[in-house]
């Protein structure tokens, strides 16, 4: 169990990496429209994001790999239950790649319009069907005795139905919530690396995310203890991990702190904090179980979806080794990618 | 067989062909991106980086179509696979992952550096990361080879309850299956670079356009061309040739179109199976040559499909045959022109010899049609299993999936793959148009000292 446990805690890092760092370009795409006014001002939001942008998200399918790897079991029962929302998730990660990288080819108005709102647009829904698919693994699947389940978009919006959907009203509620935090944590990350009006505004929005983000956490917490009794049956049972939501809460309080007192860094830093103990407290208060049924006894937890013994203690090796050089080159990335970009930097390089 | 499973291997036939037709370029420029900033930094002549920059953009939209393609696939194994992946995700995951932890992180925070860090971070810097993206891009296709390796030939495994669990790792990532597929994709993803450098080289002298840079593409997309066609044929094709025959005779025996057993079997050239009557129309043949290349004995005898039960074949054999006849004859093709235009080259006609540089030219896509019909082959032939010989395709799909569903996320890859690849031609076209080099003439040499691609 001690293996099986360790790679729990692996993956969920590893898709706690996903969230923050995907998270911010996320984030800058959703408030794309608003903070940037003008033709320059667009680019540079591109460009702030443009070096890392498909880095971050190599975490999502580097963690769909280790998660496939370490649980076999809950790889396949998930992917092929949640079949129609993660086809569009795909779509919609295809079009905001694409909008990223061709938006600036041609100067002709209406293209740089129309890549703008897909921009926009795909980031606005990814955020939210990123937490609508968090809200389904909170509140549980109608997984059956050989785990299998299918759920469609939406059947009749409970999540205490027995052939609950993917939107209820719960995962709808911690989709918002998923869309104002990353507003709020993408409105840091551009307060961080502009200057001027942009910069300006970014701040602005990430101060009005702030707000959005609290009331959405007081509701989503409220709801969660209905909808997921397991989840306060978990820290109860282990009060040490009553330090990943008060690691949230530090970082909401941090993050308003800190952008009042004009340190955007440590307010981008504070918003991390805040992500990183939400994800946590859900994975904490889960855990053993990795994918919750709505028959309890079909759940599927750390031992019985786990890949073989030998598998996770040799994967275990290589894993290490490996995440050690992401680490190396992601550090070593951001490092050189450092401090504020400006328009300069947004010349197509060429001379053209 | 169900509907919805057959509507899941169109699912992921098409979106796996897709995708292909981008790694297999980006595999085969990154050599050549190493290549040009090796020339850059040894004779310091301009044109080489310009060279570069040009290509550097090429293979960067080329490898974000390739990213955004290739993450439905990591995804589609547990979606419309779901009882393969609980069957055999202890072993076929274990490389799943380690592309993701060796070859993704690296590949794509080198090409932020490649892409936007020359002019910040300096020449060796820029040198160091090209070669890093190349070694990205072709440890990825390593990973995913010696997943189809174990699929094709499992080895490294014991039998658990309901499940396959991994016995030994260094098996199965080294599985004997792997290096003739490896070498035999890596050559083919050469090729397919090769033929696209010399083609729009041969384009720009064609047109008297950027004939400098032509002069350029033409000369190294025709040295390396000719090398990896040839390479392509031997070792690696006749390798993995041998390793059909020797582990997998049923396969070799539908690609060839050898309908029954056979001393001095012939090679068929062209002509038409006829599934139902077992026997091949219009056909023409080489005599004998099939068991010479097989056993190096020309009278060897080579097993015909009457030497298999009826429900270990496989289940397209029409188009496994024409796949396999395509991959060949064009390879075939390929040696012969590349051959012909390094001849011209060595004798400093090449460039003048416009009925070569058309032929080239039109060539540029042909290499994309082998390397498809190439993984048709292995995969059509490795049918109806889709772990050979342990579990068959009919038993590995999503059991809860219905057919509407299928239809309903495959309509809707196929829309938005069309949108991509317009894009991706309108991109490709008007980069290749404007050319290489400094399009601002007072600009002078500052280009070399610049990046590739702005926002």
């Amino acid at each position: 169990m001690l293996l099986q446990t360790i790679w729990f805690f692996m993956i969920a890092l590893m898709l706690c990496m996903y969230v923050l760092l995907d998270g911010f370009d996320l984030g800058a795409g959703i408030i794309h429209l608003l903070a940037a006014r003008d033709d320059q001002e667009r680019r540079l939001i591109l460009r702030a994001i443009g070096p890392v942008w498909d880095g971050n998200e190599v975490w999502l399918i580097a963690a769909a790999g280790t998660l496939f790897f370490a649980f076999p079991v809950l790889y396949a029962a998930s992917f092929s239950g949640f079949y129609l929302p993660l086809m569009i998730v795909l779509w919609l990660l295809i079009m905001r790649g694409v909008a990223i990288e061709l938006r600036s080819r041609f100067s002709h108005p209406l293209w740089r319009t129309f890549w703008d709102t897909t921009f926009f647009l795909g980031s606005t829904l990814l955020a939210i069907f990123f937490g609508a698919a968090l809200g389904n693994v909170i509140r549980g699947v109608p997984l059956d005795a050989s785990r299998n389940f299918f759920e469609p978009l939406w059947t009749n919006f409970s999540p205490f139905s027995a052939t609950p959907g993917i939107l209820d009203w719960y995962t709808s509620l911690i989709g918002l919530m998923a869309l104002v935090t990353l507003l709020m944590h993408g409105a840091n990350y551009i307060s961080v690396k502009t200057s001027g009006d942009l910069h300006v505004r970014a701040r602005y929005l990430a101060s009005i995310g702030w707000w959005a983000t609290l009331v959405l956490t007081i509701l989503s917490s409220v709801a969660t203890y209905f909808v997921q009794p397991q989840i306060k049956a978990g820290f109860t049972a282990r009060p040490w991990g009553e330090i990943f939501p008060l690691l949230a809460l530090a970082g909401l309080v941090g993050t308003r702190y800190w952008s009042h007192a004009g340190q955007d860094l440590l307010a981008f830093f504070a918003s991390c904090a805040f992500i990183l103990g939400l994800l946590l407290s859900t994975a904490f208060g889960l855990y053993p179980t990795v994918l919750p049924a709505v028959k309890p006894a079909y759940s599927l937890t750390i031992s019985n979806a786990s890949a073989s013994q030998y598998g996770l203690s040799v994967g275990l090796i290589w894993w290490s080794i490996g995440i050690l050089l992401a680490i190396f080159y992601f550090a070593f990335t951001y490092r050189l990618f450092w401090g504020k970009v400006n328009p300069a930097d947004t010349q197509e390089q060429l001379g053209h | 067989m169900d509907p919805s499973i057959i509507l899941s291997r169109i699912h992921f036939a098409f979106t796996i062909g897709y995708h292909y037709l981008f790694p297999q370029l980006t595999m085969g420029l990154a050599l050549f991106l190493v290549l040009l900033k090796a020339l850059y930094l040894h004779t310091r002549d301009a044109r080489y980086n310009a060279s570069l920059h040009f290509w550097g953009k090429i293979f960067a939209i080329t490898f974000i179509a390739g990213v955004v393609t290739g993450i439905p696939m990591e995804f589609q194994f547990g979606t419309n696979w779901a009882r393969f992946s609980a069957y055999s995700g202890d072993i076929i995951a274990q490389m799943l992952a380690m592309e993701g932890a060796f070859a993704f992180f690296l590949e794509s925070a080198f090409l932020g550096l490649f892409l936007f860090g020359e002019q910040a971070f300096g020449q060796k810097i820029h040198f160091l990361s090209a070669i890093m993206v190349w070694i990205g891009t072709w440890a990825s296709g390593f990973f995913i080879v010696a997943t189809d390796a174990w699929l094709q030939h499992p080895v490294g495994y014991a039998v658990g309850v309901g499940r396959l669990e991994i016995a030994d790792y260094w098996k199965v990532l080294f599985n004997p299956w792997v290096t003739p597929q490896y070498l035999h994709t890596i050559s083919g993803a050469v090729i397919t670079g090769s033929f696209f450098m010399a083609g729009l080289g041969a384009y720009y002298v064609l047109a008297r356009q950027h004939q400098a840079y032509g002069r350029i593409f033409l000369a190294m997309g025709v040295i390396v061309g000719l090398l990896a066609s040839l390479f392509q044929l031997w070792p690696s094709g006749d390798l993995s040739g041998r390793q059909v025959a020797s582990m997998q005779p049923v396969k070799l025996a539908a690609m060839e179109g050898l309908f029954v057993t056979e001393a001095g079997a012939g090679i068929v050239i062209i002509g038409q199976p006829d599934i139902a009557q077992s026997k091949l129309d219009n056909p023409i043949i080489v005599p004998r040559a099939l068991s010479f290349l097989t056993y190096r004995n020309w009278s060897a005898s080579v097993k015909g499909l009457n030497s298999f039960p009826r429900d270990q074949w496989p289940d397209s054999i029409d188009l496994l045959y024409y796949s396999y006849h395509i991959m060949v004859g064009l390879g075939t093709i390929f040696i012969a022109i590349m051959g012909l235009a390094l001849l011209l080259l060595w004798r400093k006609k090449l460039f003048e010899t416009r009925w070569m540089l058309w032929i080239l030219m039109l060539a540029t896509p042909f290499p994309f049609i082998a390397n498809t019909a190439g993984w048709f082959t292995a995969e059509l032939g490795r049918q109806p299993w889709l772990i050979f010989g342990l579990l068959r395709t009919s038993q590995g799909s999503s059991p809860v999936l219905s057919s509407g569903n299928v239809l309903f996320t495959l309509l809707g890859f196929m829309g938005i793959y069309l949108l991509l690849g317009l894009l991706y031609v309108v991109l490709i076209v008007y980069d290749g148009l404007r050319g290489p080099g400094i399009h601002q003439p007072d600009q002078g040499d500052k280009d070399s000292e610049q990046g590739m691609i702005g926002y």
